[in-house]
């Protein structure tokens, strides 16, 4: 076991090392796979993997950076969908407003979750959001004027961009799909990279001290949220659009469970860990069609035995690569030419 | 009107208290929730429709789900949460390992026993009785009573009996207790057992009151035993109880009052209030944060 992890280390190292050749590289494969691989089931497959890059990159910021748990995270999915998909299926709106309109529903979702649960930590935040997804899912069940019920929301306009209708066969979906994900990434990136994500960041390290150093940790807490939902709601918009057709057991604890599965499989904290986990996690059971019965048995033990031999997931833990410092500042025992004992503002 | 409603939910909330105790049991020692718990329930109705399906009867397909449930539930500790524990893994590895447990018993049953959904006989049938003016069916009563039995005696081997009082000290402060010289590996077992005996007998009981069985049957009850043991303050026994009381009678008067379709979403709404006002739950200890 220790060789194989150790093997995996230097490939995932190697990877790292030339990102900036591989990284385009990859995307343009992406690109052109519509293309190369006109096939609808391929595509559709991988617009969910999309879609759950997008739900896990949302996840994320809450359970990889602020150290939170959800287990309701599919509700923000929800209604992300519901408010795209009934402004457009009941108006008639073009899918680039419903998408912000979806956005901002999964906002709202976030701002309830956060502000109910402000003050609580740990295992009750994972509760909390839990209740909130069931009882959201009772809402649209119940709110049948409104949300058509168990019924559904049908004919949910696709998008059109000048003229051009955007549909699965003529890929326009997946590359839709490639954009919003990237979006996410990039979201995502700025979010850590900043001053916010080093406040969100300590409060994950240790809460008590992050306040006393004058992080105002509620207000953070809550922020993150609404954040990680407008995210949800995003992914929510667009799988509201491609599969033309939502109802609420579509959203339901399952989902929840999935994406968090996904979160901890790929690497708490780490944005490449999110698609690469999607990936493997998303396009295993369908791989594994011909076996049906058993797929999700094997998905059990996967997560058994990710848990029980690289726990950190499989792309998580801590980076090995150097931490960038300031320029002047010397590490111990490391050299500089000749301007020894500069003093470091 | 209210009165028969709310005497339905206590007979039920006895149910929903009996799937908690099984929660708190181990979060009490372990600090784990065990998102494994509906599917172990699953797993002992399913046990107990084995052996009634072979005309043995349901005392004996009690006993059996009761075995073969408290079995399933300490392998489960044995094989994959021990070796977490021993490498001071993290506790939401712990977590997730248990959720891929629950996939696997609930796609293991869909496979034997395939998806449909069984007939379950009813419990012990002795006609209805009356009670304060409201008719309950022979099947609340023996619900009731055996539901109410089991809590007793595990009452009684928390508070009296010698494990119980080791029980109680391994979830005090596992290390302190490992140097009194109680063994808390024999402990986390025994309690592994007795959770997954309470998810059995919740499970054959609940399969009697509905008359039926299905691979799936653990979600839902899970969750729901799951709010009432965090309503009640999870790791506290007669929180347990009460929140999964409470939890009973808020979805009898919930389905009279707002209609059939709100019965589920009932306890989560109650669980989200109380939360909102006591954060450690009805009867939890108010954590203080030490720095």
């Amino acid at each position: 076991m220790g060789k194989l992890t150790a093997a995996y280390d230097k490939f995932v190292d190697f990877l790292l090392k030339y990102k900036k050749i591989i990284l385009p590289l990859f995307l343009m494969v992406l690109v052109l796979v519509p293309i190369v691989i006109p096939d609808q089931y391929v595509i559709r497959v991988l617009c969910l993997i999309g879609i759950y890059c997008m739900l896990t990159l949302s996840l994320n910021l809450i359970a990889g950076y602020m150290g939170q748990t959800s287990m309701g995270h599919a509700a923000l999915y929800m209604m992300g969908a519901y408010f795209s998909g009934l402004l457009g299926s009941k108006f008639g709106w073009p899918f680039w407003i419903t998408l912000i309109f979806g956005i901002i529903g999964g906002a709202i979702g976030g701002l309830i979750l956060g502000l109910a649960t402000m003050k609580l930590s740990a295992s009750y935040l994972a509760v909390i959001t839990l209740a909130f997804g069931e009882v959201m899912e009772a809402v649209v069940l119940n709110w049948t004027s409104v949300t058509n019920g168990p019924l559904g929301v049908r004919n949910i306009p696709r998008p059109n961009l000048f003229g051009w209708e955007l549909t699965p066969t003529n890929g326009g979906f997946y590359w839709l799909m490639l954009v919003l994900v990237i979006v996410a990434v990039l979201v995502s990136k700025s979010v850590v990279e900043s001053k916010f994500g080093r406040a969100v960041r300590a409060i994950k390290e240790d809460e008590l001290a992050a306040k006393l150093m004058g992080v105002h940790t509620a207000a953070y807490k809550v922020k993150t949220i609404v954040l990680s939902g407008a995210m949800a709601g995003m992914a929510g918009a667009f799988y509201a659009s491609m599969n033309r057709y939502i109802d609420a057991a579509t959203f339901s604890f399952d989902i929840s469970m999935t994406i968090l599965c996904i979160v901890i499989f790929g690497g708490l904290g780490s944005i490449p860990g999110m698609i690469v986990g999607s990936t493997i996690l998303i396009a295993f059971p369908e791989v594994l069609r011909s076996f049906a019965d058993y797929r999700y048995v094997v998905y059990g033990l996967l997560l058994i035995l990710m848990m029980r031999f690289r726990p950190q997931g499989l792309l998580g833990g801590l980076s090995r690569r150097p931490y960038k410092l300031p320029a002047g500042v010397v590490r111990p025992g490391e050299k500089t030419d000749g301007d020894e004992g500069k003093q470091v503002k | 009107m209210i009165l028969e409603q709310i005497l339905n939910g206590i007979m039920l909330g006895m149910v929903y208290a009996l799937i908690a105790v099984g929660y708190s049991l181990v979060f009490g020692i372990l600090r784990l929730l065990n998102m494994a718990h509906g599917a172990i329930y699953a797993f002992g109705a399913h046990m107990a429709l084995l052996i009634v399906s072979m005309n043995f009867g349901l005392p004996a397909a009690f006993v059996f789900a009761i075995l073969t449930t408290g079995i399933l539930s300490v392998a489960m500790d044995r094989i994959i949460l021990a070796p977490l524990r021993a490498k001071n893994a993290p506790n939401i590895t712990a977590l997730i390992s248990v959720m891929g447990v629950s996939y696997i018993i609930q796609n293991m049953l869909m496979i034997v026993f395939d998806s449909t959904k069984k007939t379950f006989p009813k419990l012990f049938d002795f006609g209805n009785v009356e009670i304060f003016g409201v008719t309950l069916t022979s099947t609340q009563i023996s619900m009731f009573l055996i539901a109410l039995a089991f809590l007793a005696l595990l009452t009684f081997i928390v508070n009296f009996t010698k494990v119980g009082l080791a029980m109680r000290a391994s979830r005090e402060n596992p290390k302190a207790a490992n140097m009194m010289g109680i063994d808390v590996r024999k402990i986390v077992t025994f309690t592994f057992f007795i959770s997954g005996m309470c998810a059995a007998v919740a499970g054959v009981l609940v399969s009697g009151y509905y008359q039926m069985v299905y691979s799936t049957m653990g979600t839902e009850a899970g969750l729901k035993g799951f709010s009432a043991a965090v309503l009640g303050g999870i790791g506290m026994l007669h929180g347990s109880v009460i929140g999964g009381v409470i939890i009973g009678i808020a979805e009898s008067l919930a389905v009279t009052f707002l209609g059939g379709s709100f019965r589920s979403a009932t306890a989560y709404i109650v669980l989200f209030i109380v939360l909102l006002i006591r954060p450690s739950g009805l009867f939890g200890k108010d954590n203080v944060e030490k720095v």
